[in-house]
C-alpha cells in the first residue's frame, strides 16, 4: 500500500482521477498527523500560559508594560475536542470518496478492510507524532455516538416482511446459537488452559466471558460486508437478523460473567436468574422501543403545520428510546430496531414526501460516516492499544470461533429445517456460517473491561486478531465464493403492481383456507392483527383520511407518484420508464364495443383528497422548476449570443412553458384521481403522452400554427421523433406565473442552446430545416441533461417499495 | 389417536393418500373436520361454507368457496360447477397447499407450480372460459378492496386497468393501436407470475393440526 500512495513523487501532477483521489488521501493523513502535533505542542504552551497567568495581574501593578495588540494570535485549546472530531469525521468521508475513485480496489477489497488499514495508518502517524495515547475510541463514545445511527437506519428500513416470515428462524440462530458459540470457545479455552505447557492461566469465569463477548455476530461488520455483495433477501436477512437480535444474550452473557468473574463462582441461582434476566432485557428492550415509536407516529400526527421539524422527531425519538434502554441496561439495540420498525408505518403515512427524503438521507448519512468511523477507529485503537501477544491464545481462539459457528450453523439448521417451509440448504448454510463476523462490538466490549483484569490485554490482542481474521479474509473471499457457488443475488425486479394484489389475494386466501380447517396458524393471526391494526391504531396515529386508506390503494397511489416523478425527470423526452419496452396502451385492453360510460357530472368520490392532491402538483411543480433552473445555469455558460437577444428568447421560452404546464398538471391529476370518461382514462392518456403520438392534446386552435409563420415566437417542432413527444404552443393562452412546461422541456431548452453553442447568429426559430442537423446535437445534450437531472441518492429504491404493513 | 375410530377403512386412506400426497394423520384430522363441517353428513354444501364465522370476514369468500365447488380443481379435465362435494373432493382441493418437500426433482415442482398456479387462475377466471378478461379482473380488484368501507370503484377500475396494462407488456410486448387484449391466458398468468415464488407462499402448514380448535 505504501508504494500506491506515493505518486507525488513522480512528477507531483496528478494525472487521472484515481491518482488526484490518492494525492488527496495522503494529504489529508499526513494534515492529521501534523495537527495533532500541533495540538500536542500548543497544550503545554497553554498550560504554561495558564500557570503564568496567575503572578501576571500582581505584575501588572508594577509595571504596565505596553504590549502591541495581538492582530493575530493561536489558540487550540478551547477548540481542540470539536476540531478533532470535524477532522475525524473529514477524513472518514474523504477516505469514502477516494476508494469509490479506484474502482478496482474496492472491487476486490470491501470498504471495511480499506478503512481499517488507512485507520493503521493513522494510528501510526499519531503514534509517531504524540507521546499520550489519544483516547480515540472511548467506549462511551463509540455506545453512545457511533453505533447508534447504524441500528437505526437498520431498523427503520428493516424489510418488515421477510423478517417476520423467518423470526422463528432469526431467534434461533441469535440466541441458541450465540449461547452455543459462548460456551463452546470459552469452554474450549478453559481445556486449553488446563494444558501447562500452554503457559496460560485463565480462570473458567474470564474464558466464559472472553467467550461471550467474541461469540456475538457483528450488526456493523455484516452490513459493511453484505451491503457489497447482493446476496438475496432470504440470506441477508437472516445473518442480519441473527447480528441485530443476538444484543440481549451478549448483554446478560457479558454482565454475568463479568459480575461473577470476580467473585470466582457462578451457582444454578444466578443461572436461572441469568436466564430471566435475558427476557426482560430483550423484552424490555423491544417494550420501550415500541412505546417511543408509538409516541413518535403519534406526534407526527400533528405536524401539518410545522413540516420542516418532522424529521427531527424520528430521530430524537429514537435515540430516547435507545438511551432509555441503555439507562436500565436493557437492551439498546433492540429498543432501537423496535422503535424504528414499529413507527415507520405510520409516520411516512403522516409526513411530507419531502421530511422521508430528509429522514432516508440523515439516517444514511449518519450511519455511512459512523461506520467508516468505527473501522477507522478500530485501526487505530489496534495501532494504540495494549497488548500481549499469545500464539496459542489468539490461534486457538480464531480456530475455535470457526468450528464452533460452523457447527452451531449445522446443528440449528437440521433442526429448524423441520419447522421450514422453505428449507435452508447447504450452500444457504455454508454462507450462514461464513457471514459470521466479529466487528467493534466486540472490541468495545472488551475495551470496558475494568483495566485492572488481568487478562484483559489477552483478550483483547485475541478479539482484535479475530476481528481482523473475519474482516480481511472472510469478507473479502466471501464475494468470490458467493459466485463460485453460485447462490443467488437479490433480485432487482421492480415491484409490480401484479405482484402486490396476489400478494394480498393469497394472505386473503390462505387466511380462508386455515379458517375452513379450523387450523389456527400464522395466517389467522396475522388477520387478526392487521384488523386491529387497522380499526383502532390507525386510527389513533394516522392523520386524516389516510387512515382508512387500504394498503393496496396506498400501494397503487405510491406507484402512481413515483412514475409521475419519474415522467416528469425524464422530461418527458423518452417513453415512460417501464420494465418492457412496449406499445401496448390502454385501447388495445378496453373492449372496443364497451358503450360509453355516462359522463359523471362531478367527481364520483374523491379519491385523492386536496392535501395529497396539492403535494403531487407540488412536487411535480418543484421538479420542474429545478430541471429549468438547472438548464437556465447551463445555459449561462454556454452562451456566446447576444445576452440581451437570449435573455428574450429566454422570457418566449418562459411564456410558452408557462402555458404547457397548467395543461399538464390537469392532465396529471386527472390521471391520478377520477378517471374522466373513457377517451381521457388516466392510463390511456399517460400511455399516449409516453408514445407521443396522436396526441391529443393539439386543440383545434393550434393547428394553425403547423404552417411555417413568420412569428419566430411559433415553435415549430420536427414530427414524430421518438426522442421527443409533439407538442404545439399558442402564445394566446393566459398563464399563471409559476408554472413550468412538462414535456418537451429539455427539446426546447436545447433548441434554445444550441443557438447559444452553435456560434452561428441566431436564426430564425421558425426554420424547421435547421432540426435535422441538430439530432445529433439534441441527443448528446439531453444526455447531458439527464445527467444532470439523475440523482442516485443513497441506496436503493426498494425499500420505498415496501408496503406499509405486511 | 382417537379420530381413528369413527373414519373410513385405511384401505381408502392408501388411495387418498397416493392421490393427494397427504399422510395418513393428515387425512385422518382433515376427515374429522370435513365431518364437523358437514354435520356428520358426507357432503358439504355451499350453506355449510357460509356457516363459518371467521370466514365471514374475509374479503374474497365467495371466490374461497366457489374453489371448492369447481370442476376444474377436481381434476385436469374437469368443467363447470357442482353443489356439493365428498370428502375426497375436499381433499383434492386443500392438496393444492399442501407445502413442497425437500426431495423433489425440477419437474415434480414445476409441476407444483404450475398447479398451484392453475388453481389462482381458475379463482379469477369464474365464467370458464380460459381467459381472465378485464371485468374479472376488476371484481378481483373490487373484492379485494370491499373491507375498506367506501366502495372506490373508481380506483379499483384503475388499479386493474394499470395492472392489466402490466401483464399485456410483458406478454405480449407490441400491439398495433387497434389490437385488442382479450384477456390473461394461462400462460400469460404463469409468465406474470413467474418470481414469485408461489410454491413456498401458497402452502399451509398441516403439521399441527392437533390443535383444532372444535367450537365451531
Amino acid at each position: 500500500m505504501f508504494s500506491r500512495m506515493a505518486p507525488h513523487s513522480r512528477t507531483g501532477f496528478a494525472r487521472s482521477v484515481p491518482e488526484l483521489g490518492l494525492l488527496l488521501l495522503t494529504i489529508l493523513v499526513l494534515l492529521e498527523g501534523s495537527v495533532l502535533r500541533l495540538g500536542a505542542a500548543s497544550s503545554p504552551a497553554t498550560q504554561s500560559h495558564g500557570a503564568a497567568d496567575c503572578p501576571k495581574p500582581v505584575e501588572t501593578h508594577h509595571n504596565k508594560t505596553k504590549k502591541a495588540f495581538p492582530v493575530l494570535s493561536f489558540e487550540y485549546d478551547h477548540v481542540k475536542m470539536p476540531f478533532e472530531i470535524s477532522l475525524w469525521v473529514l477524513l472518514a468521508s474523504l477516505m469514502k470518496l477516494g476508494f469509490h475513485l479506484i474502482p478496482r480496489l474496492s472491487n476486490i477489497v470491501p470498504e471495511s478492510c480499506l478503512l481499517i488499514v488507512v485507520g493503521l495508518l493513522v494510528g501510526c502517524l499519531i503514534k509517531l507524532a504524540r507521546e499520550d495515547v489519544p483516547p480515540v475510541l472511548d467506549s462511551q463514545f463509540f455506545f453512545l455516538c457511533l453505533l447508534p445511527p447504524i441500528i437505526l437506519d437498520a431498523g427503520y428500513f428493516l424489510p418488515i416482511r421477510p423478517f417476520m416470515e423467518n423470526l422463528g428462524t432469526i431467534l434461533m440462530f441469535a440466541v441458541v446459537g450465540t449461547l452455543w458459540n459462548a460456551f463452546f470457545v470459552g469452554g474450549l479455552l478453559f481445556a486449553l488452559c488446563q494444558i501447562p505447557q500452554a503457559g496460560l492461566d485463565i480462570g473458567l469465569l474470564p474464558c466464559l466471558l472472553f467467550g461471550s463477548i467474541i461469540s456475538a455476530v457483528d450488526p456493523v461488520a455484516v452490513l459493511a460486508v453484505f451491503e457489497e455483495i447482493h446476496i438475496n433477501e432470504l440470506l441477508h436477512i437472516l445473518v442480519f437478523g441473527e447480528s441485530l437480535l443476538n444484543d440481549a444474550v451478549t448483554l446478560v452473557l457479558y454482565n454475568l460473567f463479568e459480575e461473577f468473574s470476580e467473585v470466582g463462582s457462578v451457582t444454578v441461582l444466578d443461572g436461572i436468574l441469568g436466564v430471566i434476566s435475558f427476557f426482560i432485557v430483550a423484552l424490555g428492550g423491544v417494550l420501550f422501543g415500541a412505546i417511543y415509536g408509538f409516541l413518535a407516529a403519534f406526534t407526527s400526527r400533528f405536524t401539518s403545520h410545522t413540516r420542516v421539524i418532522e424529521p427531527l422527531f424520528v430521530f430524537v425519538y429514537s435515540y430516547m428510546a435507545y438511551l432509555s434502554a441503555e439507562m436500565f441496561h436493557l437492551s439498546g439495540i433492540m429498543a432501537l430496531i423496535a422503535c424504528g420498525a414499529v413507527t415507520r408505518p405510520y409516520i411516512e403515512a403522516n409526513i411530507s414526501h419531502k421530511s422521508h427524503t430528509t429522514i432516508k438521507y440523515f439516517l444514511k448519512m449518519w450511519s455511512s460516516v459512523s461506520e467508516t468511523l468505527i473501522f477507522i477507529f478500530l485501526g487505530v485503537a489496534t495501532v494504540e492499544g495494549p497488548h500481549r501477544w499469545n500464539w496459542i491464545f489468539v490461534t486457538a481462539t480464531v480456530i475455535l470461533c470457526l468450528v464452533a459457528r460452523v457447527i452451531g450453523v449445522g446443528g440449528l439448521t437440521y433442526v429448524i429445517n423441520k419447522f421450514r417451509i422453505v428449507k435452508l440448504t447447504t450452500k444457504d448454510q455454508f454462507i450462514i456460517a461464513y457471514g459470521g463476523l466479529r466487528g467493534a462490538i466486540a472490541f468495545s466490549l472488551g475495551f470496558l473491561l475494568n483495566k485492572s483484569f488481568e487478562m484483559r490485554e489477552i483478550f483483547l490482542t485475541a478479539i482484535i486478531t479475530v476481528i481482523f481474521f473475519t474482516v480481511f479474509v472472510q469478507g473479502m473471499t466471501i464475494k468470490p465464493l458467493v459466485e463460485l457457488l453460485a447462490v443467488k443475488k437479490k433480485q432487482e425486479a421492480k415491484r409490480s403492481i401484479n405482484e402486490e394484489i396476489h400478494t394480498q389475494f393469497l394472505d386473503h386466501l390462505l387466511t380462508g383456507i386455515e379458517d375452513i380447517c379450523g387450523h389456527y396458524g400464522h395466517h389467522h393471526w396475522k388477520d387478526k392483527l392487521n384488523r386491529f391494526n387497522k380499526k383502532y391504531v390507525k386510527k389513533f396515529l394516522i392523520a386524516g383520511e389516510r387512515s382508512k386508506e387500504p394498503q393496496l390503494i396506498a400501494f397503487y397511489h405510491k406507484m402512481e407518484m413515483k412514475q409521475a416523478i419519474q415522467l416528469v425527470e425524464s422530461g418527458g423526452g423518452s417513453k415512460l420508464p417501464s420494465a418492457m419496452p412496449s406499445t401496448v396502451s390502454m385501447q388495445n385492453i378496453q373492449p372496443k364495443h364497451q358503450p360509453a360510460p355516462p359522463k359523471p357530472t362531478e367527481r364520483a368520490l374523491p379519491q385523492l383528497p386536496k392535501s395529497r392532491e396539492e403535494e403531487i402538483r407540488k412536487i411535480l411543480r418543484t421538479n420542474l422548476q429545478r430541471t429549468r433552473q438547472r438548464l437556465h445555469s447551463y445555459n449561462r455558460h454556454t452562451l456566446v449570443a447576444d445576452p440581451d437577444e437570449n435573455a428574450f428568447k429566454d422570457l418566449i421560452l418562459k411564456k410558452q412553458k408557462m402555458i404547457e404546464l397548467d395543461r399538464k398538471i390537469k392532465e396529471m391529476t386527472m390521471y391520478l384521481t377520477v378517471p374522466a370518461p373513457h377517451q381521457g382514462s388516466p392510463t390511456m392518456s399517460r400511455a399516449r403522452l409516453a408514445s407521443g403520438r396522436n396526441t391529443d392534446f393539439i386543440p383545434a386552435q393550434q393547428q394553425k400554427g403547423n404552417k411555417k409563420s413568420s412569428d419566430p415566437q411559433a415553435y415549430n417542432i420536427k414530427p414524430a421523433s421518438d426522442a421527443m413527444p409533439i407538442i404545439q404552443v399558442d402564445l394566446a393562452s393566459p398563464q399563471s406565473p409559476d408554472s413550468v412546461n412538462l414535456l418537451d422541456e429539455i427539446g426546447k431548452a436545447d433548441r434554445g442552446e444550441e443557438q447559444g453553442l452553435i456560434m452561428k447568429p441566431p436564426p430564425g426559430l421558425s426554420g424547421s430545416d435547421q432540426h435535422g442537423e441538430k439530432e445529433k446535437d439534441d441527443w448528446r445534450d439531453q444526455q447531458k441533461l439527464m445527467r444532470c437531472l439523475s440523482d442516485p441518492g443513497p441506496g436503493a429504491e426498494e425499500d420505498e417499495d415496501e408496503p406499509f404493513l405486511p | 389417536m382417537g379420530t381413528l375410530q369413527s373414519s373410513p377403512a385405511p384401505a381408502e386412506y392408501c388411495d387418498l393418500s397416493e392421490k393427494t400426497g397427504f399422510s395418513f394423520e393428515q387425512i385422518a384430522v382433515l376427515h374429522k373436520r370435513f365431518k364437523q363441517l358437514s354435520h356428520d353428513e358426507d357432503v358439504l354444501r355451499r350453506d355449510h361454507f357460509s356457516e363459518i364465522p371467521d370466514l365471514a370476514s374475509n374479503p374474497i369468500r365467495a371466490e374461497i368457496t366457489e374453489a371448492f365447488f369447481d370442476q376444474r380443481n377436481f381434476s385436469k379435465n374437469g368443467k363447470g360447477k357442482v353443489e356439493e362435494i365428498g370428502f375426497e373432493e375436499f381433499l383434492v382441493v386443500m392438496s393444492h397447499f399442501r407445502p413442497p418437500s425437500q426431495h423433489m426433482t425440477n419437474e415434480q415442482r414445476e409441476n407444483v407450480r404450475k398447479e398451484k398456479l392453475r388453481f389462482l387462475f381458475n379463482m379469477h377466471d369464474t365464467d370458464n372460459d380460459g381467459t381472465i378478461t378485464l371485468e374479472e379482473y376488476r371484481h378481483v380488484v373490487e373484492e379485494l378492496l370491499s373491507r375498506s368501507g367506501a366502495l372506490e370503484i373508481e380506483t379499483a377500475k384503475s388499479i386493474a386497468d394499470a395492472a392489466m396494462l402490466e401483464v399485456a407488456s410483458i406478454s405480449v410486448g407490441h400491439m398495433e393501436p387497434d389490437e385488442f387484449y382479450e384477456g390473461i391466458t394461462f400462460d400469460h398468468f404463469l409468465k406474470l407470475l413467474a418470481g414469485f415464488e408461489i410454491d413456498s407462499k401458497m402452502s399451509i402448514r398441516f403439521l399441527n393440526m392437533d390443535t383444532i380448535t372444535l367450537c365451531k
